[in-house]
């Protein structure tokens, strides 16, 4: 009887973990936006794509590594003011699901964009960690997914921090309780809503540099947002801890489904096992672990 | 404006028996004879089957209101069941298993219509992008469906209707014209009839619809199985009569918003609107390629085409959702003053 | 045999008369007296010992009410003091914590919400809940849908019986519409219009299948004093011809003063009066919770 590896399982879940983390990252990127004008902002994926690509195409220009991120973060920014006044302005008062088929159109145009400017060639991106395993107790952990889990724990840190202590980070709490309320006590949206498509901006360097770098930068990096929405889902859509917490059981249960069931059903599940969780999910507790209920007044 | 105007807002129906029977004639006994083989192969062919696949769509997402990102997948059941009903079953004729085919998909869509019962807005999209996901796989996954065919490609099988060959392509062109023709009347009768009018309720107040007694469970069931019927059969015309092969690599994500931008360009809640928005996305592509080289010569490659593409498509959805959420449809019809908007405007 | 006239308000327009209707169910309530002074009869609504609470916030407490057949009934109250809620629990959308509703004697836990139309419950909404994508025609029309018994094909193909069912509809459909004088926009959007004339369509809706019970949240809210006696009007010839029982939510005290036969008030979730209208308005608790001292000059909008 052969006994039950523990060693590997761990080995498994450490990977699940740590790849969750990457998840997580983008799914961040997804709450920002929701939790301050309730778009679900589809073209995250596509935004990832185009910081990454910036960034290495700069660099393989020749532009040294700082200067291009700083460079990266500016046109970041850029970009995301500009998406806001350009397509969600106009859009302001209409339901939801014309925001999100919006912010579809919108993930083409971002896409396509990013490659005609850059090229459709793969790029590898360097960020100076050596993605050498090391052994922990017994288990293999990859020291890349480590670096990033720093980042990514850094990046949650720094934005509760923000948005718990700081007056713009109030402001932002206020925008997505009440919009109303909010342009009542004379808050400016506009600006706040170009702020907030910065950070996300900002997020999506961050995620698209970690990613592009753990798989080469190229068109399928912006196809992380479907691996993002089962995880927002599962966190709720205006939690930052939701994604934190959903991308790490994502992360891991689909990893240890493909390695332990994936036999049965002659593998690859993993394309389709988080949405099979997500709906598990939605059909028990729609607004997910941690994100808020909402009340239907008729 | 004070005074009510008395200008009258008649319903999206075919505006009158005239403009259909034009078209008839044109597309039935014209077009044959001056369309060449590249128009029908390249153009003509692939436009009917996404009309097809946009009107089982509207049906669902623009009359019933659920959104769903997964209407790729059911174009992919229909194929693939039509393939092998016609595979399997000896003598049976390759109507019936087309119908067969899409009667598989109405039932692959009644149930992954089911979260709809509790799920709504992009909750429900995501819920069928799940569908998206696990079809795909499904059928790359099991050699069954390809009849283990090694490379995972078939042939799509010969279009011998009672004994007919509709296998040239003027044939297939009339075989896939009739098939829609037929379905598209269909789908306009239930869309002018009471079901309907039920479907538009859930859609617009899904709380007053139960409560006055629409059907509610009932009619969202019903418009998952219509709508993903009617997309089964376009899947069938994709690779029977357009591609001539069955693969799962062409029934995509890409593809199942292909055939949502098609609907939200061309039109929601209409019935010609899915003709509209396909006809722009068939011929924009070659529009695009034709000015492109025109102006960039050699520099204009298939990869720039492709991205480019891209841009204007995304462009065109969102410009749509901000200047004209009704689509085509509402531009072409504003003009002549007869035409029923998803977003009425205040008169009065 | 029943010939409906419906006279218009302004006494300027003649007494119509219409052909028998199709209607759903015998009108037996058609001899139902209207005097609501006759409380022997048993009720044919009765809420008993209902709360309902929201996340920690008490929205109803232990309320009582019991309607009259042919009754027009008025709940008032503050904002906030439940009356939504407890038009929610009738109409089956919210399910009370404790206590239940009585339909004709049958009791129940909580009603059907998918089945209030067959039961014979018909309401309006107070954030109005047209269908904005269907002309007043086609929202009328499908107030009478659950009626139906043709199925999708039978509909779409035209077979006699689908047939028949949507001639029936559009003639009921147009006699409603008729009778609330909707009959210049019956072929609009009814998303286009006013809002008026929408809260008008609202209320034909409800009425198209002739319900035993309306339920009125507010359907005067936002109105001009011409609308508001207007409406009243409709509400009042519906009880007179129909025998509908009505229960109504309303703010305007005027309205309610000279509309209903009976009043309840509710605060903070509990009912602290109920009886006629003279006695409402003469009850102290009502006076400080809800209604002030009358000024002398006070004039109530004449319904």
């Amino acid at each position: 009887m052969e006994s039950f590896d523990y060693l590997f399982f761990l080995e498994v879940l450490t990977g699940g973990l740590l790849s969750g983390v990457m998840y997580s990252l983008v799914a961040i990127g997804f709450v920002l936006i929701y939790k301050t004008s309730g778009v679900l902002n589809f073209a995250q994926g596509a935004l990832l794509l185009f910081a990454a690509l910036t960034f290495v195409s700069l660099v393989e220009r020749g532009v040294p590594f700082y200067l291009a991120l700083v460079l990266t973060f500016a046109i970041m920014v850029l970009l995301g003011i500009g998406i806001e006044r350009a397509v969600l302005r106009p859009l302001v008062n209409k339901p939801p699901i014309t925001l999100f088929m919006a912010t579809l159109g919108l993930s083409y145009v971002v896409e396509g964009a990013a490659q005609l400017l850059w090229g459709t060639q793969v790029h590898a991106l360097e960020l100076g960690i050596e993605d050498v395993p090391f052994k922990f107790y017994g288990v293999f952990i990859s020291q890349f997914d480590l670096f990033a889990s720093a980042v990514a724990a850094l990046m949650v840190i720094g934005l509760t921090l923000f948005f718990r202590y700081t007056r713009i980070g109030l402001t932002f709490r206020a925008v997505a309780d009440d919009q109303f309320a909010a342009l009542a006590v004379g808050l400016r949206l506009p600006r706040i809503w170009a702020t907030v498509w910065a950070t996300s901006g900002l997020v999506a360097l961050v995620a698209g540099l970690l990613w592009g770098a753990r798989s080469g930068v190229q068109f399928s990096l912006s196809l992380v947002v479907l691996k993002a929405l089962p995880v927002l889902v599962l966190g709720g859509f205006d939690s930052i801890a939701g994604a934190i917490v959903g991308g790490l059981l994502i992360g891991a249960s689909e990893k240890l489904a493909e390695v332990y069931i994936g036999e049965y059903f002659g593998g690859g599940i993993e394309g389709w096992f988080a949405y099979a969780i997500a709906l598990v999910f939605l059909l028990i507790r729609p607004s997910g672990l941690f994100g808020q209920k909402l009340v239907e007044r008729v | 404006m004070a005074a009510i105007t008395s200008q009258p807002v008649v319903s999206a129906k075919f505006p009158g028996w005239i403009a259909p029977l034009v078209i008839l004639v044109f597309t039935f006994g014209i077009v044959p004879f001056i369309g060449s083989s590249y128009l029908i192969e390249a153009l003509l062919l692939p436009f009917l089957a996404l009309s097809l696949a946009g009107v089982g769509l509207n049906l669902l997402t623009g009359y019933a209101g659920q959104v769903s990102l997964g209407s790729a997948a059911f174009m992919a059941v229909g194929a693939f069941a039509a393939f092998n009903f016609n595979l399997r079953v000896e003598g049976l004729p390759l109507l019936v298993s087309i119908a067969l085919a899409g009667g598989i998909a109405a039932a692959v869509g009644i149930v992954f219509g089911l979260p709809s019962l509790r799920l709504r807005g992009f909750y429900l999209a995501v819920s069928t992008l799940a569908a998206q996901f696990f079809v795909q796989w499904a059928l790359t996954k099991f050699g069954w469906f390809s009849n283990d065919n090694p490379s995972g490609v078939i042939d799509a099988p010969k279009l011998t209707i009672a004994g007919i060959d509709f296998d040239s392509s003027t044939g297939r062109y009339y075989f896939a014209l009739i098939v829609v023709t037929a379905l598209t009347f269909f789908a306009w009768r239930v869309a002018s009839s009471q079901t309907g009018r039920n479907f538009i309720a859930i859609r617009d107040n899904e709380t007053a619809a139960r409560i006055i007694g629409v059907p509610v469970l009932r009619t969202k069931l019903l418009a998952f199985a219509l709508s993903s019927f009617i997309i089964g059969v376009a899947g069938v015309l994709w690779a029977f009569a357009y591609l001539r092969t069955v693969e799962p690599a062409g029934f995509n994500l890409d593809r199942s918003f292909q055939i949502l931008f098609i609907i939200i360009i061309g039109g929601l809640a209409t019935i010609r609107g899915a003709f509209l928005g396909a006809a722009l996305m068939v011929v924009f592509p070659v529009v695009l390629s034709r000015v492109g080289s025109f102006l960039l010569g050699d520099l204009f490659d298939s990869g720039m085409l492709d991205m480019s593409q891209r841009i204007v498509i995304g462009a065109l959805i969102i410009a749509f959702l901000i200047l004209e959420p009704d689509g085509l449809a509402a531009l072409g019809r504003r003009l002549t003053g007869r035409f029923r908007p998803n977003t009425p405007e205040p008169v009065g | 045999m029943v010939n409906a006239h419906y006279t218009a308000l302004d006494e300027t327009s003649a007494v119509r008369e219409y052909s028998p209707l199709p209607v759903s169910r015998p009108s037996t309530r058609r001899v139902a007296n209207v005097d609501s002074n006759a409380l022997s009869q048993p009720p044919i609504l009765a809420l008993a010992g209902i709360t309902l609470s929201f996340g920690g916030v008490t929205a109803i407490a232990n309320v009582d009410l019991a309607v009259q057949p042919g009754e027009i009934r008025a709940v008032i109250g503050p904002n906030g003091a439940g009356k939504s809620s407890l038009i929610n629990v009738i109409s089956g959308q919210y399910r009370p914590d404790a206590g239940n509703v009585s339909l004709n004697g049958k009791t129940y836990k909580q009603l059907p919400a998918q089945k209030a139309a067959r039961l014979g419950i018909a309401r309006t909404f107070q954030n109005l809940a047209l269908f904005k994508g269907l002309t007043v025609l086609e929202n009328v029309m499908t107030g009478l849908t659950f009626q139906r018994r043709s199925t999708f094909i039978g509909q779409a193909f035209g077979s006699p019986r689908a047939r028949r069912e949507e001639r029936e509809a559009r003639e009921r459909a147009l006699q409603i519409i008729d009778f609330l004088r909707l009959g210049h926009v019956h072929d609009r959007l009814a998303g286009s219009l006013p809002y008026g004339l929408q809260k008008r369509v609202e209320l034909a809706r409800a009425l198209a299948p002739d319900p035993q019970i309306l339920l009125l949240d507010e359907p005067m809210a936002g109105m001009t004093a011409t609308e508001k006696q207007e409406m009243a009007g409709f509400v009042r010839a519906a009880r007179q011809d129909y025998g509908t029982t009505i229960i109504l939510i309303e703010h305007d005290i005027g309205v309610v003063m000279g509309l209903s036969d009976r009043i309840a008030v509710l605060d903070y979730g509990r009912k602290i009066a109920d009886g006629t209208p003279a006695e409402v308005r003469a009850d102290q608790a009502v006076i400080d919770a809800y209604l002030g001292v009358a000024r002398e000059d006070h004039e109530e909008a004449d319904v």
